[in-house]
């Protein structure tokens, strides 16, 4: 039997992997302030606008997806019957 | 020039027919051949239009060789190599032989220089792909498999009425730009859009794709949708509507991706999400947003392809797809679950990987006109994609709950397969210069600048973020084994009702009909028996109270004269006689 791998059974390291990917976040933000800025639009002047629209609009995603959900979702063998 | 005898559509074709009757490793290294001879055939094709033949006063040309063309016969013969390799070990011949044809006949659309060259390729990639569906041999597949070639047939009916009224009105079949001008250019264009799954056309896709065999979605995934791109941006590049279907594209399927629990089809509403991305460029129909267009066909091809190989990996070894039964598959799987994430990677645009060098220009082309909300609309769906194809399904897949299952790796040849499509991945979104220089037009863009880097990082990760608090926090829509509604339930749930609705409205009238018909010509009939029997009955009664007949020998001879009359059991004389008597007295009072 081959060796499994058991890298996220442990908390500690999904926990490491968080704080990294939190890490992550944070630079890239900081980094904003120290490249020349390329603005799309006028709005894209903002500091972190890909960040915040990023951000929302997944939350708006999953938020519309559960009303269509509610909408569109049958049981798997609607067509069948 | 004699490497140039054979158009690569014919060899395709012409050497699947032998795939049968050969074994084993010849067989493998046979088939591996077929997209290597075509490759090398299309590398020394001379630029301009080869391979025509006269054909009842029309030119049929198939090769039109010119950079457009040749971008696309590279990534289709590419994308046939891996598919094969990723197939090599399949035990069926079926699958063998229309997965050859099918990427042949889808090479003949690319390099057709005229309409009746294109049919012809068009109907047999459509007949081909079907077997594609059914070489899964289960009852959906079936029923899927049919609705896809009923559907494909529809639009081939589209485009030949539409290459017709073309034929008609400029009498030539060659084409070129077309733009939306008559109802001939119309029709062609629906044609089109059909296979190229333009909503709201589209809904075949999500409906047969994910019902193929674990091998077969491979070549699915990347011919028909992307030969209709390339019809695109060949006959109505700068069409205007096409950036709005492509915005709605773009935008609509994630939100299904996002409920599907079916790994396979998460990946084709995610596939027409990227199609929304190549519509978009192809509408705005600037150089940059072409080439975009173009360059982004080329990478979609590749990391769709992959992510369809890592699914139908897990399809293979598992014999399960779906979120609610898979789950932690990356401590058995580790390489199919790497490569998933290059994949993944790539479809989300994260900078180092091809989407991000190619996506990129058509977004860059929606600025350069000022649409912003169409801008918007794909830095949303950018946004979006990474949720759903580059976090949910590895995540899904290969992460999340533990469903026990320990399945390996599959077989080298499978591996290999999606490594070189992962190299290839990497290897453009390193090194984009490579894949701009095979585009259609100059390139003057430079994808790695620090804003831009930034910026793309900037809504990935927070988008990520987001992923990562609404999972914890428990309020992300959960796996429920289930299925959602599409276009194609006006088809298969208001079909069949408007059948129903037919047959009983219309057998019923007609039952009617024939009840009150019936009712009529009986009444009638009865009608005129009992003036027949009761005249007959008073001539005869009175003529046996003469002869002197009384009470019961009268009763019994007017009981036998009726049950006689009624049963129409008279002797023929007396009927000849009472006929020709009625005739004589007609005669006389006359």
């Amino acid at each position: 039997m081959k060796k499994e791998l058991t890298l996220f059974d442990k908390p500690r390291n999904v926990k490491i992997l968080l704080i990294c990917f939190y890490c992550s976040l944070a630079v890239l933000l900081v980094a904003e302030f120290f490249i020349h800025p390329h603005p799309a639009f006028y709005f894209e002047q903002m500091k972190g606008f890909s960040a915040v629209y990023g951000f929302f609009s997944c939350v708006l995603l999953i938020f519309i997806a559960k009303i269509l959900r509610r909408i569109v979702m049958k049981k798997e063998d609607y067509y069948d019957r | 020039m004699t490497g140039n005898l054979i158009p690569p559509a014919l060899i395709f074709i012409a050497c699947a027919a032998l795939i049968p009757f050969l074994q084993g490793k010849t067989k493998a290294g046979y088939m591996l051949l077929i997209p290597v001879v075509s490759l090398m055939v299309i590398m020394n094709a001379p630029t301009g239009v080869i391979w025509t033949r006269e054909f009842w006063g029309y030119t049929l040309v198939m090769g039109r060789i010119d950079k457009l063309s040749l971008i696309f016969g590279y990534i289709f013969t590419l994308m046939a190599f891996l598919g094969i390799l990723f197939a090599l070990k399949v035990k069926d011949d079926l699958q063998h032989v229309s997965a050859i044809v099918y990427a042949g006949a889808t090479l003949g659309v690319v390099f057709a220089g005229d309409f009746l060259t294109l049919y012809l390729f068009w109907e047999i990639m459509a007949v081909s792909s079907t077997f594609l569906i059914l070489a899964s041999r289960t009852d959906g597949a079936r029923k899927a498999g049919l609705r896809y070639i009923l559907v494909h047939l529809v639009g081939g009916l589209f485009l030949l009425a539409g290459i017709v009224l073309y034929i008609q009105e400029t009498g030539t079949t060659a084409f070129d730009y077309i733009g939306l001008s008559g109802p001939g250019s119309w029709l062609i264009f629906i044609g089109i859009a059909l296979n190229a799954a333009a909503i709201p056309l589209h809904a075949w896709l999500p409906d047969a794709y994910p019902m193929g065999t674990p091998t077969s979605t491979v070549f699915l995934s990347a011919f028909t949708t992307k030969s209709a791109v390339y019809l695109l941006i060949r006959t109505f590049p700068g069409t205007e509507i096409l950036i709005w279907i492509g915005a709605f594209m773009v935008f609509v399927p994630i939100f299904y991706a996002v409920l599907e629990n079916d790994i396979r089809r998460v990946l084709a509403y995610s596939l027409l999400n990227q199609i929304g991305f190549m519509l978009v460029g192809t509408g705005i129909g600037s150089q940059l947003a072409l080439n975009g267009a173009v360059a982004h066909a080329f990478c979609h091809i590749l990391y769709k392809g992959l992510l369809f190989m890592a699914a139908g990996s897990v399809l293979q070894m598992t014999g399960k797809i779906k979120c609610t039964e898979i789950g932690g598959l990356y401590k058995t799987m580790p390489l199919t679950c790497l490569f998933c994430m290059v994949g993944a990677a790539s479809i989300s645009a994260f900078p180092l990987f091809s989407g991000f060098v190619s996506k990129s220009m058509v977004v860059t082309a929606t600025v350069n006109e000022n649409l912003v909300l169409v801008y918007l609309v794909l830095q949303f769906a950018s946004a979006g994609v990474f949720h759903h194809a580059g976090i949910k399904v590895p995540f899904f897949t290969f992460f999340g709950h533990d469903s026990g299952i320990r399945a390996k790796d599959p077989s080298w040849n499978m591996l290999l397969a999606m490594g070189l499509a992962a190299f290839a991945c990497i290897f453009i979104g390193v090194f984009p210069q490579p894949l701009y220089n095979l585009l259609p037009f100059t390139v003057d863009y430079i994808p790695y600048t620090g804003s831009h880097v930034v910026g793309q990082l900037q809504l990935l990760m927070f988008g990520a973020l987001a992923f990562a608090l609404l999972i914890l926090s428990g309020y992300y829509p959960p796996e429920i084994k289930s299925i959602n509604l599409d276009v194609d339930w006006t088809y298969r749930k208001l079909g069949s009702a408007a059948y129903r609705l037919l047959d009983r409205g219309l057998n019923t009238l007609n039952r009617k009909a024939e009840n009150i018909l019936i009712t009529v010509v009986r009444g009638f009939g009865t009608f005129f028996c009992q003036i027949t029997v009761h005249l007959i009955l008073f001539f005869s009664v009175n003529l046996w109270l003469i002869q002197g007949y009384r009470d019961r020998h009268l009763a019994l001879k007017k009981q036998r004269l009726y049950q006689d009359v009624v049963h129409s059991t008279l002797p023929i004389g007396i009927g000849a006689a009472a006929a020709v008597s009625f005739v004589i007295l007609i005669y006389v009072l006359t």
